[in-house]
């Protein structure tokens, strides 16, 4: 029986099991693959999407326990159009190999929806479930801050 | 001598292809033409293109592979320097895999010397040798050499191009090339006119490209500068191709399971509960593995855990205490490698106070954040291979013989890594993925490891030990007798990557050990390899990764009993021997405000080691917060003689550090009945945000040669931890991890 999301504002019927992961369902069903599997145990947030706006690990979500609206990194913004969170990530050039950058940009953006101006504690608390190997993190935090005076500017 | 030159001049001689539309620019291969991976007309196989411009714009084929270095960038950016066009303009691209894309300085890496002490000779002998990287078609990304090898070359192959699409305009204007200019990707005509290079792109496939010489430091616009990285839009917004993001039509999923015994044989398995699983099509027996192929990972990896497999036994020790012991036995052994004995060490010099230490590091796990994987399509004629990849020339020929197909019929797809530090330097996931691909002729099957399968089967980091000996007079070292024994990862990949044994003395093993530019006077340094079949290979900074541990705790405790600052130590050593060395040492003695005291509750701790070519210095801060210690701060200075992109620097010096220390406070791999216990991040985690330290970076540029970058960061973080955490608790890190001698925030 096919399962109805709304992905990105739009409705995708998916026919798998219910015990499919939304992170397996958006990479090789849906097709998008910005979203990353990293550990498939939550240890890692690569995997990071908003399900009304807030940041879950879409390995720990089962296709049928899908609770609402879910926007993945490339809901957030494209290249030509980047969300605020991710022009900052660009300006601060803070991706090396890039690979956890989603989970993160995900994590950021849903930390700033919630609280618009955090401390770096608040960011640390917020941030400490992103793994990044290429150790990305001063570049990030310093993205974030940005990204919370633009938006505040805005 | 007179070959050598000739090589040399060889080597940069920079040529012209037409292609359709347009012309391709690149160098020509030494010895014999090798083939040209974008397929010119026939009879112009000779050169390998760097550079191809035609009626739609230039594109520049990076030949490196692109794992967050930032290669692409400055690889663009040292062609569009002598091209006269902005960055912005250049499309970038994973060159194919291609013999004539060799890696020359990775071969000059290999010489006997301890690279700082390399003379013009020994320099040039270098780069000569380099022609050996390319008969064995060494197209690899590694040895953090990208820079070496292409600062040259592409700077060529710019002023190659720009001269000869300047001598298409002349002969189209009916003037002399040297009244023409370049600007912005066009020839700028004696009265203004502007001829875009696209619309001289096919005249200038016809012409003999002109001899250049290369522009001068001075007029450089974009060398040395911070520029924004072409790979950055993408990977900011989800839209990067890394090797499990590919998707060619019709794609099916799988997912592997290979001993966990490393190097075990499969005696035999039941896959009968796993067949009619949801989403199953195939269960694939690899001989030495299974995999299931289904319409979905997920549903692959738990169909491939449903497999009962009776495994063989592991071909080493199955415990982790018992390997050890065998690499201690290394050093009743006759040594492998002597690379440096000067003086005599076995005569303590009167007067001269002699201390000793044994130090043990653990093996450990690359633990790319983009798990092992492969995407193939065989058709029975043909094979493609989609990978992120640190070797592709390597891959194609042995996926090649997965296959049964010559070189030729493979071509291999280079995605962006998600994450190499060594790892996608090896050749397993290709040819895993071949032989599931194989299952299913005429299907693209991508096979992506889970966490647990990847943690579990890497080739690893070696365990090391080192027993140290010194004597210090007079507030000096004047003795250091140090032994090193571990496995040998060249020996294992070089048998891996051909067949053949590797044997010899092995400098990598002893590299950050023989070759530190310390003045002292009795000094030995010997490397015994430890023959034990757990798989290993080369981790960020390689035989550095645990000879800067054993080097610089050493240096440390040779300071302490002289009485001296352990700082000031270093610094009278390197002086001498080696200025640039001396030269960050006092950086970071100026960043941190170092004053040889600190604070109680607080410690700091200096270590330098000269890896690739460039000195790293680091202190290292901790705090004791309520029993708890943070590794507050760090200041980091490095000379590697000239920086190309300043920020990219920073950004490999700060992530070299943070990798070395994630490993240095909690990683290790262990093995208990010959498995790995690992299984996953909660079990073998990386620094956080919240545990990483405030950084500081300063690039000094006073040293003649160009240094490496994307290893060198890694080695001094871990001595420069255990010195601080010394500093604070009086109590000295012998081994790693340092999370179980000390209570360290996680």
């Amino acid at each position: 029986m096919a399962t109805a999301l709304k992905i990105n504002g739009k409705t995708h019927q998916v026919d798998l099991p219910d015990d499919v992961p939304l992170l397996w369902v958006l990479r090789d069903e849906v097709g998008l693959t910005g979203t990353k599997f990293g550990c498939g145990v939550a240890a890692c947030g690569a995997c990071t999407v908003h399900i009304d706006g807030e940041a879950v690990r879409s390995c720990q979500v089962s296709l049928s326990d899908v609770w609402g609206d879910v926007t993945t990194v490339e809901g957030l913004g494209t290249p030509d159009a980047m969300a605020t969170i991710q022009k900052a990530w660009a300006d601060h050039q803070v991706a090396q190999c890039g690979y956890c950058q989603s989970g993160q940009v995900m994590q950021a953006a849903a930390l700033l929806a919630e609280n618009p101006a955090p401390s770096d504690a608040e960011i640390d608390d917020a941030m400490q479930g992103n793994l990044c190997r290429c150790g990305t993190y001063p570049r990030i935090r310093a993205a974030i801050n940005d990204a919370a005076s633009k938006l505040k500017e805005a | 001598m007179a070959s050598i030159g000739k090589i040399l001049r060889r080597t940069f001689l920079i040529g012209s292809a037409a292609i359709v539309g347009g012309v391709a620019f690149g160098a020509y291969y030494v010895t014999r033409p090798a083939a040209n991976p974008l397929k010119p007309r026939e009879g112009e196989t000779a050169l390998s293109p760097f550079v191809l411009i035609d009626q739609q714009g230039v594109t520049l084929f990076a030949p490196r592979a692109e794992m967050g270095q930032g290669v692409m960038t400055t690889w663009a950016a040292l062609i569009a320097e002598e091209l006269d066009v902005e960055l912005d303009d250049i499309r970038v691209l994973h060159g194919p895999a291609a013999a004539a894309y060799y890696n020359h300085a990775l071969m000059g890496e290999s010489l006997p010397n301890k690279g700082y002490d390399v003379s013009d000779f020994q320099h040039n002998l270098g780069e000569a040798l380099g022609v050996l990287g390319r008969t064995l078609s060494l197209q690899v990304t590694g040895g953090s050499t990208s820079m070496k090898d292409g600062f040259e070359r592409m700077r060529m192959a710019g002023a190659t191009a720009r001269e000869t699409l300047k001598q298409a305009a002349a002969d189209q204007l009916g003037v002399d090339r040297d009244q023409l200019k370049t600007e912005n990707g066009a020839v700028i005509a004696p009265d203004g006119t502007r001829i875009p290079y696209t619309e001289l792109a096919e005249a200038a496939g016809q012409i003999e490209p002109p001899e250049v010489t290369l522009r001068d430091p001075s007029e450089w616009r974009l060398i040395g500068k911070s520029l924004p990285r072409v790979d950055i839009p993408g990977k900011s917004t989800g839209t990067a191709t890394f090797g499990i993001d590919v998707r060619p039509e019709g794609l099916k999923f799988a997912s592997v399971r290979m001993n966990p015994k490393l190097g075990g044989t499969m005696n035999g398995f039941d896959a009968s509960a796993a067949e009619t699983m949801p989403g199953v099509e195939k269960i694939v027996d690899l001989g030495t593995g299974v995999a299931v192929i289904a319409n979905n990972t997920w549903l692959a990896m738990q169909a491939v855990e449903a497999i009962d497999v009776d495994w063989g036994d592991a071909p080493y020790p199955p415990e982790t205490d018992a390997l050890f012991e065998q690499i201690a036995k290394a050093f009743d052994d006759a040594s492998n490698s002597t690379m440096r004995d000067d003086g005599d060490v076995d005569v303590l010099p009167e007067g001269a106070t002699e201390i000793t230490a044994d130090y043990t590091v653990p093996y450990l796990a690359h633990a790319t954040m983009e798990p092992m994987n492969a995407t193939a399509l065989y058709t029975g004629s043909k094979l493609d291979l989609w990978c992120g990849n640190q070797a592709p020339t390597l891959i194609q020929m042995r996926v090649a013989n997965t296959a049964g197909l010559e070189t030729e019929a493979v071509e291999i797809h280079t995605t962006y890594l998600g994450g190499g530090f060594g790892r996608r330097g090896e050749l397993d996931f290709g040819e895993i993925a071949t032989k599931v691909a194989m299952a299913m002729p005429g299907t693209p099957v991508q096979t992506t490891w889970s966490r647990e399968e990847d943690m579990r089967h890497d080739y690893y980091r070696p365990g090391a030990m080192a027993r140290m000996r010194g004597a210090v007079k007079d507030g000096k070292a004047v003795l250091i007798d140090g032994k090193v024994a571990s496995q040998s990862p060249t020996q294992q990949a070089v048998k891996r990557y051909t067949g053949f044994s590797g044997g010899g003395p092995d400098k990598v093993l002893v590299e950050g050990f023989f070759n530190q530019p310390y003045a002292v006077p009795n000094y030995r340094m010997s490397g015994h390899i430890a023959d034990l079949a757990v798989p290993v290979g080369f981790w960020r900074s390689v035989g550095n990764s645990h000879n800067g541990f054993f080097h610089e705790t050493f240096l440390d405790e040779m300071a302490h009993a002289a009485g001296r600052d352990p700082l000031d130590f270093r610094i009278e050593l390197t002086k001498t021997e080696f200025a640039p060395a001396a030269g960050c040492l006092e950086a970071v003695k100026e960043m941190s405000g170092w004053t040889g005291k600190t604070p109680n509750g607080v410690g700091r701790g200096v270590a330098m080691t000269y890896s690739f070519g460039t000195p790293v210095a680091q202190v290292i801060e901790v705090v004791d917060e309520d029993g708890t210690i943070r590794i507050r701060k760090a200041w980091i200075a490095c000379d590697v003689g000239l920086a190309l992109d300043p920020a990219t620097v920073e950004a490999q010096m700060i992530g070299g550090m943070i990798y070395g220390l994630s490993a240095a406070t909690s990683g290790e791999i262990t093995f208990s009945d010959g498995e790995v216990e690992q299984l996953n991040f909660p079990d073998y985690d990386g620094l956080r945000m919240h545990n990483t330290p405030v950084t500081e970076v300063r690039i000094l540029e006073t040293q003649k040669h160009l240094g490496g970058v994307g290893e060198p960061g890694t080695p001094p973080s871990m001595p420069a931890l255990g010195n601080a955490l010394f500093d604070l608790t009086g109590e000295r890190a012998r081994s790693l991890p340092l999370n179980k001698q000390f209570n360290l925030m996680v």
